[in-house]
């Protein structure tokens, strides 16, 4: 329990420490940054503790149900794969964060930074800790939108805002593909829970599936990787504050690619395909990236398309499916993040203290920041592959392995190959140092504003030089438990011998780090030359393309929005209305069978023929007159109290009661939005079109009068009727079914009712409360009542009579709802009942005299109505019985005798409660803005008659 | 015989035939007259899938044996209740509608209609 418990406040601690940040947004930097860096330390320290069991077992894990009919569980777990990047997270987050609070200035929006950069951390986390893989995704996708958000950090800048979106697009589009993959390989495997996976590498292989799954996956991987030809949007990503730069871009989110590929090794690697694919992109991405880092300017650029290269030899590695080189991958991401965050923040040193990145207008800044440059050559050493240094030792491990691999059948490619990547990696790091730290300044002013920084800032680049170059000096000490454990995480298999040092012997690895150092230093040495050459050369812009490539689908989903899709409701409808009318030809066609079924009819009275006859002639009349539309309102009425009616007789007498009730609000409803709305209006459609219309309209209600028929003359299939009557009594404790239903068996659906109706409510108050302004405020005002109105506004009869009749319909009301349980009534019933009461009100004494007499406000009715609601439910969950069972007991009270108690009778005071106030917002709001039109028309009368 | 069955049914597609026509009109109200006749009709349709009797409860009673089925009436319950919220939040979203751009056309007024609709271009909006 300690343990899941500690895995949990783990994976938390990030986003807690995100909220806490957002809470203080407007406190000074020094309390976003504490948060953040608290968070961070503290997060060290739970993770340490988990040290023993992550790195020899067994598997920290937690696991929690979330949605067990998706495979979807709550399961976190630490193994040494993902103990070795939680450590790289959390630690170089500590450090990224004490170094992001000197680099920032004290003016910038410190709180939205910190809390990005704490989502992030909290997203990044998850995915190595993440024991199920659907969970994983859902953190993959965090993280595309955490670094979105980092990226675009300055939004004031253009280059911010689109390589922000260009991040997104690619890493995002990248998830999409990865969901495809994931899901696929948890049907494959049988299980979407990571180590269930991780065990059936060999199921999944043999699947017909392991094509798409592995295409799936990579696409994922690479795209956040930035391996080619996906490798685009890194360069163009460092538009971020560097410390984002250096967290995002050399020790986290590319590495998630790279975490995955690690991940799912036992699953995906050894076949000829990921071998194939894998190798050859990561090469491919080596090269691409050490060439073009040599010719880049922008500090910052050099790092990104350094970064690209040693992404694509890690890639490269893990691809060979050989256990020696998934130890060099593993050995090298913790090099690489050593090295390259320290590398990131040197740049943003100096950056910060010389005001430009152009590496062609700095140099000689050896002496005049002497730290910077000691901390950044020695990273840049590292990055070269120089002993004595970590990144040597990887780099050597990386060209033993190349000859074990024969690409295209050539023993001597990949060698010759990884050996011209190692050169150029040389090549660009040498460049990096020396242009940048020795030499000559290349401008003046620049250099005369150079000076090392507080130790503050350069503390943490300092601290990862030198992990750096003990990684080179004590490999065994410091890293080579680690190591040896992660490579048995990520083989699958126990951990493998270990041994790291800086002299392998004399050995071809050897000969060719020779080689490439050399060539490298003869590079820096032709770097004029070349730099000339390559900036003739007419390269692709990766920029333009993806722009363009944009371009083209906008204008394209644009078109087909156009051909699909008019802005034109008639011609819509008319288009869903044929196919619904199509769909059930179709239908009719295909089912077969005799079209009167053989249940025996209901033969019906006269009574009941007379109101058939009514319910036809006013259809008929609403649409044969609709244009004059107050007596429309006479016809509705009229179809809705027959429907009522023939509730009533068909043994539905809560429907009944609800129909003629929410029948009264309608039309009072439609009354008051007709008095602003035109009475009648010209005529708008031609013959041509009611024809067709006519013709549609004609077809469907035969059709769907048909299938009526059909199904009525039918006996049903097998109800659950049954279990709802058998089980109402004894389990509900209510004896009306119907309500039983409402407030117990099907209570949730009805909590999202009484929700919707309360949006609808609310809904309806924002449309005609933000009335009052611009052209409708206008009109409003400009409004005249077109009838003439009764010299007596509010009749002395009318008032009279509601006044006394509104007691006498509250205690209706309170009678249905109390019964309601069981007998006929209910929350929904009674609510309407009361409704109207006090709507009348409003009806016959004005909306003025009325409203001040209101005692609680509609809003506050709805509000209360859904938590009461939302507490009975809870209610159920404290005393450990599912949402929303309902609790029930018998009492008796001296001369009122024995009754009934329910917790389903709170419930139905919510839905009472919301009802009440959605219906009455709606309704006197709508009078309340006719009202205001009135007044405000009079005052204009007034003024002119004065004038 | 002249059954109920026959009766409902007739009048489900009577009331959608009405419904179809209303709600392809032009003017706003009219829209919402076909929205309220379709209700009627798919409340009606949800109630009749639990097939028509007369005289069954669906009050639960030790001495009953046969019932009506409460499921469907339970549904259409609530369904009559939301079909009033819709309509509500349809009438005030056509009113808005109309007094933002002064016409009570379906597609607002800065949509031109064509020759057969032609009556709208000379109208004169009135409030």
């Amino acid at each position: 329990m300690a343990i899941a418990l500690t895995l949990v406040t783990l994976a938390l601690l990030p986003f807690v420490a995100a909220l806490a940040i957002a809470l203080t947004h407007g406190a000074p930097r020094v309390v976003h940054s504490g948060i953040a860096g608290a968070a961070s330390a503290v997060g060290l320290a739970l993770l340490a503790s988990l040290a023993a069991p992550a790195l020899t077992g067994p598997v920290p894990t937690a696991s929690w149900q979330w949605v067990p009919a998706l495979g979807l569980d709550l399961t976190l777990m630490i193994d040494p794969l993902g103990f070795l990047f939680a450590l790289l997270i959390l630690g170089i987050g500590l450090l990224v964060i004490v170094f992001a609070h000197f680099y920032l200035y004290p003016t910038e929006d410190t709180g939205r930074f910190f809390a990005s950069l704490m989502l992030f951390q909290g997203a990044m986390l998850g995915i190595v800790i993440a024991g199920n893989v659907l969970l994983l995704l859902v953190f993959w996708e965090m993280t595309s939108l955490a670094s979105f958000l980092l990226i675009g950090f300055w939004q004031h800048k253009a280059e911010a805002r689109q390589g922000a979106r260009m991040a997104l697009a690619i890493t995002g589009g990248g998830g999409l593909a990865l969901i495809g993959g994931m899901v696929l390989l948890g049907i494959a495997a049988g299980s979407f829970d990571l180590a269930t996976i991780l065990a059936r590498g060999a199921v999944v292989q043999a699947s017909p599936l392991y094509p798409a799954i592995l295409g799936l996956i990579l696409v994922g991987c690479f795209t956040k990787s930035a391996q080619f030809p996906f490798h685009f949007w890194l360069p163009h990503a460092m538009a971020a504050p560097t410390p984002v730069s250096a967290y995002l871009h050399s020790a986290t989110m590319v590495k998630a690619g790279v975490f995955l590929l690690a991940r799912l090794w036992p699953v995906l690697a050894g076949t000829e395909a990921y071998t194939t694919i894998v190798t050859t992109t990561g090469l491919a991405t080596m090269l691409l990236g050490a060439g073009v880092a040599l010719f880049r300017h922008d500090l910052k650029s050099i790092l990104a398309y350094s970064t690209i290269s040693q992404l694509g030899m890690l890639v490269m590695l893990l691809g060979f499916s050989l256990e020696a080189a998934a130890m060099a991958a593993v050995l090298h991401i913790l090099n690489h993040a050593a090295f390259k965050a320290a590398l990131f923040m040197s740049a943003g040193i100096v950056e910060h203290e010389t005001g430009t990145r152009d590496i062609r207008r700095l140099g000689g800044l050896a002496k005049a920041m002497p730290i910077t440059a000691l901390v950044a050559t020695l990273a840049a050493a590292s990055m070269a592959g120089l002993p004595p240094l970590g990144g040597f030792i990887s780099k050597e491990l990386m060209l033993y392995q190349t000859p074990k691999l024969a690409l295209l059948g050539l023993p001597w490619l990949l060698p010759v190959l990884a050996t011209i990547g190692a050169s150029f990696s040389v090549a660009y790091s040498l460049r990096f140092a020396l242009h940048l730290f020795f030499g000559q300044p290349r401008e003046a002013e620049p250099y005369a504003r150079a000076h090392d920084p507080s130790p503050g800032m350069w503390g943490g680049p300092a601290l990862l030089t030198v992990i750096a170059v003990l990684l080179g000096i004590v490999p065994m000490t410091l890293a080579g438990p680690l190591v040896g454990a992660a490579t048995g995480a990520v083989t699958g298999n126990a951990p493998p011998l270990v041994e790291l040092a800086l002299w392998h012997g004399l050995n071809l690895a050897l000969a060719l780090s020779l080689v490439a150092v050399v060539a490298g230093m003869l590079l820096v040495g032709v770097h004029r030359p070349l730099l000339a050459r390559w900036e003739r050369a007419r390269l692709p812009d990766a920029k333009r393309m993806f722009e363009s490539a944009m371009t083209f689908a906008e204008t394209w989903a644009r078109k087909a929005i156009v051909a699909t899709h008019t802005p034109s409701l008639q011609t819509m409808l008319l288009a869903s209305f044929s196919v619904i009318v199509l769909l059930i030809l179709e239908g009719a066609a295909a089912g077969g069978g005799a079209f009167t079924g053989t249940r025996p009819g209901l033969p019906a009275n006269a009574p009941a023929i007379i109101a058939w006859v009514l319910l036809i002639a006013a259809t008929a009349a609403v649409v044969n007159d609709s244009r004059n539309r107050l007596r429309v309102l006479i016809y509705i009425s009229v179809i809705g109290l027959v429907i009522s009616l023939a509730f009533a007789v068909l043994s539905a007498p809560d429907l009944a009661l609800t129909q003629i009730s929410v029948e009264v609000v309608t039309i009072l409803l439609l009354l008051l939005a007709l008095n602003l709305l035109p009475k009648a209006p010209p005529l708008l459609s031609g013959a041509a079109r009611k024809w067709r219309d006519g013709a549609l309209a004609v077809t469907g209600g035969v059709l769907i009068g048909g299938l009526s028929w059909a199904m009525m003359t039918r006996d049903p299939g097998t109800s659950i009727a049954a279990y709802h009557l058998a089980n109402s009594k004894p389990g509900g404790g209510g004896t009306n079914v119907v309500n039983v239903i409402l407030v117990d068996f099907r209570a949730f659906d009805t909590f999202g009712e009484i929700i919707v109706l309360g949006i609808a409510g609310l809904g309806i108050f924002a449309l005609l409360d933000t009335a009052a302004v611009g052209a409708a405020g206008a009109r409003l005002r400009a409004w005249r009542a077109d009838m003439a109105l009764s010299p007596e506004r509010h009749p002395m009869m009318l008032v009279a009579a509601s006044r006394i009749v509104l007691p006498l319909t509250l205690a209706v009301g309170i009678y249905l709802f109390l019964r309601g349980h069981n007998q006929p009534g209910g929350g929904f019933i009674a609510a309407l009942v009361v409704a109207i009461a006090f709507l009348v009100q409003y009806l016959a004494a004005g909306y003025d005299w009325s409203d001040a007499r209101r005692r609680f406000g509609e809003h506050s009715l709805i509000a209360w109505g859904v938590l009461a609601a939302l507490a009975t439910g809870l209610g159920a969950v404290a005393l450990g019985a599912p949402f929303l069972t309902s609790w029930f007991d018998y009492f008796s009270l001296p001369l009122i005798g024995k009754f009934e108690l329910a917790s389903a009778m709170a419930f139905d005071i919510g839905v009472f409660l919301t009802v009440v106030g959605a219906v009455m917002l709606a309704l006197a709001q709508l009078s309340h803005v006719s009202q205001r039109a009135a007044r405000a028309h009079a005052a204009a009368q007034a003024g002119e008659d004065a004038a | 015989m002249i059954t109920y069955e026959f009766l409902v049914a007739s009048a489900i597609g009577v009331l959608v035939a009405g419904g179809i026509f209303l709600a392809l009109r032009a003017r706003t109200f009219q829209v919402v007259l076909g929205l309220t006749l379709f209700s009627y009709a798919v409340n009606l349709f949800l109630f009749a899938s639990g097939r028509l009797v007369t005289g069954r409860p669906a009050i639960w009673d030790k001495a009953v044996t046969d019932y009506t089925d409460p499921l469907p009436q339970a549904l259409v319950l609530t369904a009559i209740v939301i079909t009033f919220g819709m309509t509500a939040f349809v009438v005030i979203l056509a009113l808005r509608s109309f007094l933002e751009t002064g016409s009570d056309h379906v597609d607002g007024a800065s949509v031109p209609c064509d020759a057969q609709d032609g009556l709208a271009d000379g109208e004169e909006t009135r409030l």
